[in-house]
């Protein structure tokens, strides 16, 4: 090799600094946010440590509240690992809150007479799937637009959804009216009905179904020709026909995957905790979702401790919000101050990385400069 | 189906269609700036919803509307600033960063109402609309149309000074150009960066605006959340108008009348559930779309930092 | 010949990225009324040093004198203003804009836009340069020769007195090269400073008054006025070879370097056996928006074992064409057999498994994916295929071990296989494109433009391997390039496109040259 091909090394950095700068880069954006909402807290005249104490004690430390934070968590595993799927393959899918009351409205209007006629197991399995196929349905326009026509998404998602939320009360109050209630809601799931619990908790099977979709997302991810292709088409959609994937399929099919598995968090809420569903009734999970998404950098495995932290902080502190007298919408800010920080991370990381030195062959290095010069 | 052709549902409808599609067309022309330039602000909502609060507790305080209207725009314009210091000065992604801003926003606007009107539940007082000497004695379109508030004409005028900058000026010029390939603006000798913060900054002051406007004459009262999805209408209606004011003004008052159907076709004596009335707007977009199914026209730098040197 | 300062003058400038030095103290004058030629292969330096000039990026050391002053550059608009005006190799226009309105791009003095001063100047300027254009024209429209001519009006309405024209004729048929040549004798005339940045020697000799000489980042000569006028063109090439290679010993060793400035190489016919091996009849590829397709039914038939050419400049229908026999784009009427099989209704992926391979030109934009690691993406064309996909599950070893095969057989110089594609080289990502499109049994593969922007070792390596591919007579290639020296050296046949048109099939004899250059003419383009 001349010296012009010589490879520059970069200088090693010891294991142990890499991974606590890797937790540093991790973590540091939530430690930032709660000082920052614990100052604004300071602000307003509310006392921020027995803010946190008490989110941590009714949310984390108590068995009560530990049981509702697993609760919690059950929809919005499965809809992060549903916002993971379609964002890891290019598709923004942003529809999601049409996709979850729909299939929510009709598990619970099918819910009901189901149990009636089916045997328990089955019917709740049926309804799963019933769930499953609603949230995938409400994806087809927007997929096959995309696919087909290359119509873009975030239009087709957005009205899609706000179709789809305006439809689930139609729904509800139109051919799942219960007229057992003076509100409009659909017929009640007798509570034995519901998802059984865990032995010896009142956490209801709905984790276990959401920890197994998302051990089985990650794995089809990492490890099946799918995913890949589902990767190449998120990296690269010139690439991704260039390599002769069928792309429209996959586009099809990860949408209906990303719906389906939305549809399963409204089923097994629906199925674990309700049993019926109001008019009007609206989570509104999407917005959050998309920042505990971004900030697990649409990895699997990252999001479910983001997403516990997240119910934590739902559960601990509705009852913080509750005694400092202030609305929930707390833990709105803190979200968006925990992607604003690691926002700001991130620039700080690169910035370094670029001035720093790397492993390259000597003659060409990034593909800006190199640009340049060809 | 004849109770739809009286002059009161008529009258409803237009009113409805201008108040409702006001603040859709502030933002939307803002959004328009924004994405012609090559910004897509997916937190414009946060522009419009800091801006209703801003725009409230300013009129509320100083019990005029005009300087609420003022504050309207400066809070829109605080919100801006954070999208150009992350995503135009920094590079960093539009999309994570307008979903950080809508958070924020909402969470914050919430609990600073708490903490001032948790209890008190103010309301402004009706703003003055305008009397047009003749045009707003015409039958049915007369009060509806020309005699709302101001600042609605001044929304109107909006449009046309909008579509005179983009095609007329050096500066529309700058900005599309931005929006199309940023890297010949550059070489040309013009300052891509700061060509997107004007043009960033333009968008929260008009959304900051169309959410004071929600605010101040719409409800007479700041509610958290009060700007419930508008702000993503209008950047549908931005991206449809494809860089054409006067088709934005158009689909901001064809959403308008939409979303305030319910009230129009109530006085009609109608009984449409408001469901279906408010899916309405959006199932024709989707027709639409279906039927001309056509890419987007979107500007091909959108949602792209502009890096010199890079691809 | 007067001793006026120099229009503008580079002093020792040096300017290093990460890891490479690109320009080692090069010192460059050049004086009003001259064209001066910078010559150097791909990656010597020479667009970062006019980017220096340009005000794109910043030296690191040395010093910028124009007529005379010191002066820094920080940005584009100094540049502009101290009259330094640069057209770079790829259109640094605005397509959707129309020409009057890229004309007005940057000149943003008031409010309001000065539609009437810029069309006055327009027409003072194209009649002063002897070219036309129409103002309300898109750009995107006009062939790539019109576009550079909009793109000098608009550096001399700015006033430039210095302008740098970037490998401004790879884009041009001849007759568009003999237009750029009356532009710069009246430039000349005007006063006005050129520099032009080119790789061609032959070009260098024809439009150059004098002549710089880059080679990895140094100047190793300059050529005066009295020699280029006065020697034959091979004693340039001689001078050339000497100034880069001193010393007969490293001369020697580095005679196959210098392959690129040869004079086209003969290469020897191979009689064609069988059927064909890819086989278009009657083809026709429309083009996208404002692009030329392939407009006229276009026929043409590639035996097994050898390399069928396609020339013509770029814009021609080209990409079309390639895609349109790759799958990636439809076609509209005629016939495409692949061995006897017809393709036309087959999907891009079922053609792969045919044995047609597409080595395509955009390395970055779709010939990897940028995110993903080397190893995936030499792979990524058997994405579900056994060995690597057994019932759809991913055996990571078994990639692993055929991707560290390919990069010791093609020496892809990558720190490890879990690399992102997006950040080795241009060079370095061809190979990898290459190695992954020659795997597997390939039987006709499309090359669109496989050495552009290549250096030369890489350039030869992959010039290699078109010529082993058909070595044993049992496959084929199709390469498509604006590199006519190149397809001489490497093709049986050559086929001329223009205007998306085949103008007919030139064998590789003595002559052929000529034949193709007519046949391009004869397209009519500009």
């Amino acid at each position: 090799m001349s010296e012009a091909e010589t490879r520059v090394a970069s200088p090693p950095r010891a294991t142990s600094v890499r991974v606590l700068t890797g937790i540093w880069h991790g973590f540091g954006p939530i430690v930032y946010a709660l000082v920052a909402g614990g100052m604004l807290l300071l602000l307003m005249g509310r006392d921020p440590i027995s803010f946190y104490a008490t989110t941590i004690d009714s949310g984390l430390l108590s068995q009560a509240g530990l049981e509702q934070s697993i609760i919690r968590m059950a929809p919005l595993l499965l809809m992060s690992a549903g916002l993971i799927v379609a964002f890891q393959a290019g598709l923004w899918n942003i529809g999601g809150d049409g996709q979850f009351l729909i299939a929510a409205a009709v598990v619970a209007g099918l819910g009901a007479p189901l149990m009636g006629v089916l045997p328990y197991w089955l019917a709740l399995a049926l309804l799963c799937v019933i769930g499953f196929a609603a949230g995938a349905t409400w994806t087809i326009v927007p997929s096959v637009l995309k696919a087909w026509y290359g119509v873009n998404e975030i239009i087709t998602t957005l009205m899609v959804g706000f179709i789809g939320i305006r439809l689930a009360n139609l729904l509800i109050k139109g051919p799942f009216l219960s007229d057992r209630s003076l509100v409009p809601q659909t017929d009640v799931i007798p509570f034995k009905y519901l998802l059984p619990y865990l032995p010896g908790t009142r956490i209801h099977l709905g984790i276990v179904v959401a920890l197994a979709a998302l051990t089985a997302v990650h794995y089809m991810q990492t490890r099946t020709s799918y995913g890949l292709s589902l990767r190449m088409l998120g990296a690269s959609h010139k690439a991704a026909v260039h390599a002769g994937l069928d792309v429209k399929r996959d586009i099809v099919t990860a949408f209906a995957l990303s719906g389906g598995l939305i549809g399963l968090a409204a089923a097994v809420e629906v199925l674990g905790v309700w049993g019926y569903v109001r008019a009007d009734w609206n989570p509104a999970f999407g917005l959050t979702l998309f920042a505990l998404v971004f900030l697990a950098r649409l990895n699997v495995k990252l999001v479910i401790p983001l997403v516990a932290f997240f119910a934590v902080l739902s559960i601990g502190g509705h009852e913080a919000a509750r005694r400092a007298d202030l609305p929930n919408d707390f833990l709105l800010l803190l979200i968006g101050l925990i992607l604003f920080f690691m926002v700001f991370t991130e620039w700080v990381r690169t910035k370094r990385w670029t001035a720093g030195m790397r492993l390259r062959p000597a003659r060409r290095t990034s593909k800006r400069e190199a640009a340049l010069d060809e | 189906m004849s109770s739809l052709l009286t002059s009161e549902f008529l009258a409803a409808l237009i009113s409805g269609a201008v108040i409702a599609g006001a603040p859709l067309l502030f933002a939307a022309l803002g959004e328009t700036v924004s994405e012609q330039g090559g910004v897509l602000n997916i937190g414009l909502e946060g522009m419009m919803l800091f801006g209703a609060y801003g725009g409230f507790v300013v009129a509320h305080w100083t019990g005029s509307s005009w300087i609420g209207f003022l504050a309207a725009i400066v809070a829109g314009l605080l919100v801006a600033l954070l999208m150009v210091v992350f995503c135009v000065r920094m590079g960093r992604d539009q999309i994570v960063v307008g979903i950080a801003i809508l958070l924020a926003v909402e969470g914050l606007t919430s609990l600073l109402h708490a903490a001032q009107f948790g209890t008190s539940y103010p309301r402004l007082g009706a703003v003055p609309t305008v009397r047009v000497p003749w045009l707003t004695d015409v039958p049915i379109v007369g009060s509806s149309f020309f005699g709302q508030p101001a600042i609605v004409y001044i929304g109107i005028a909006l449009v046309g000074v909008s579509w005179w900058v983009l095609s007329r000026t050096n500066a529309g010029l700058h900005l599309r150009a931005a929006g199309w390939k940023p890297a010949a603006l550059d070489n040309a000798g013009v300052d891509v960066l700061r060509v997107r913060t004007v043009a960033v900054l333009v968008t929260g002051a008009l959304a900051g605006l169309g959410g004071g406007y929600m605010a101040i004459v719409v409800a007479g009262v700041f509610v958290p959340f009060m700007t419930g999805g508008v702000g993503f209408i209008a950047i549908v209606i931005a991206m449809l108008g494809r860089g054409r004011p006067l088709w934005v003004a158009v689909g901001a008052f064809l959403f308008g009348a939409a979303l305030s159907s319910a009230t129009s076709l109530q006085l009609a004596g109608v009984n449409v559930p408001t469901d279906v009335v408010q899916m309405l707007p959006f199932v024709t977009v989707i027709l639409a779309l279906i039927v001309f199914a056509r890419q987007s026209y979107l500007p091909s730098a959108l949602a792209t930092p502009y890096v010199r040197g890079g691809r | 010949m007067g001793e006026a300062p120099a229009a503008v003058e580079l002093r020792s400038i040096s300017k290093s990225f990460p890891g490479v030095l690109a320009n080692d103290e090069v010192s460059l004058a050049v004086r009003r009324g001259e064209v001066h030629c910078l010559l150097g292969e791909n990656g010597a330096g020479k667009s970062t040093l006019m980017s220096v000039l340009a005000g794109l990026h910043q030296p690191d050391g040395g010093e910028i004198r124009v007529d005379g002053r010191r002066v820094t550059i920080g940005c584009p608009r100094e540049a502009i203003d101290l009259g330094i005006g640069m057209v770079h190799q790829h259109s640094s226009l605005i397509p959707v804009f129309t020409v009057l309105e890229n004309l007005l791009l940057g000149r943003g003095k008031g409010l309001r836009l000065k539609t009437g001063e810029a069309l006055a100047a327009l027409n003072e300027l194209s009649a002063l340069l002897g070219v036309t254009v129409d103002p309300s024209v898109q750009v995107g429209r006009l062939s790539l020769g019109e576009q550079q001519q909009l793109e000098i009006v608009r550096a001399l309405w700015r006033g430039s007195r210095v302008l740098i024209l970037d490998e401004p004729t790879s884009m041009l048929t001849p007759k568009g090269v003999e237009g750029l040549q009356r532009v710069l004798a009246q430039l000349k005339r005007q006063g006005l400073a050129v520099i032009f940045i080119t790789h061609k020697l032959r070009e260098a000799f024809d439009i150059g008054d004098r002549m710089s000489v880059l080679r990895r980042g140094r100047l190793v000569g300059t050529i005066d006025e009295a020699t280029m006028r006065g020697g034959t063109f091979a004693e340039l090439r001689q001078m050339v070879v000497d100034l880069m290679f001193p010393g007969e010993a490293a001369r020697l060793a580095r005679v196959a370097e210098m392959r690129g400035f040869e004079g086209p190489m003969r290469h020897t016919r191979r009689p064609a056996a069988g059927p064909p091996l890819l086989e278009l009849s009657d083809v026709l590829v429309p083009g996208a928006r404002g692009e030329v397709g392939i407009d006229e039914p276009l026929s043409l038939a590639v035996y097994a074992g050898e390399v069928v050419g396609v020339a013509g400049v770029d814009g021609n229908g080209q990409r079309p064409l390639a895609e349109g026999i790759a799958g990636q784009r439809r076609v509209t009427a005629g016939d495409i057999r692949l061995a006897g099989t017809t393709v036309r209704a087959l999907s891009i992926g079922a053609r792969q498994r045919l044995g047609l391979r597409y080595v395509t030109d955009d390395r970055l934009g779709e010939g990897v994916a940028p995110p993903l690691s080397v190893a995936l993406n030499l792979v990524s064309k058997r994405i579900g295929a056994p060995p690597f996909w057994v019932h759809g599950r991913t055996r990571k070893t078994a990639i692993e071990r055929h991707a560290r095969a390919l990069v010791a057989e093609y020496d892809i110089m990558t720190p490890t296989l879990d690399t992102p594609a997006g950040s080795l080289s241009g060079g370095t990502l061809q190979k990898v494109v290459v190695a992954r499109e020659l795997s597997f049994g390939p039987k006709v593969v499309v090359f669109n433009k496989p050495t552009h922007g290549l250096d030369v070792k890489t350039t030869a390596m992959v010039r290699d391997r078109i010529g082993r591919l058909v070595e044993d007579g049992a496959a084929a290639a199709l390469v498509i390039s604006t590199d006519l020296e190149e397809l001489l050296e490497l093709c049986d046949r050559v086929a001329v496109l223009s205007c998306g048109r085949l103008m007919g099939v030139v064998e590789n004899l003595p002559g052929a040259e000529q034949e193709i250059g007519a046949l391009m003419i004869g397209g009519g383009d500009e």
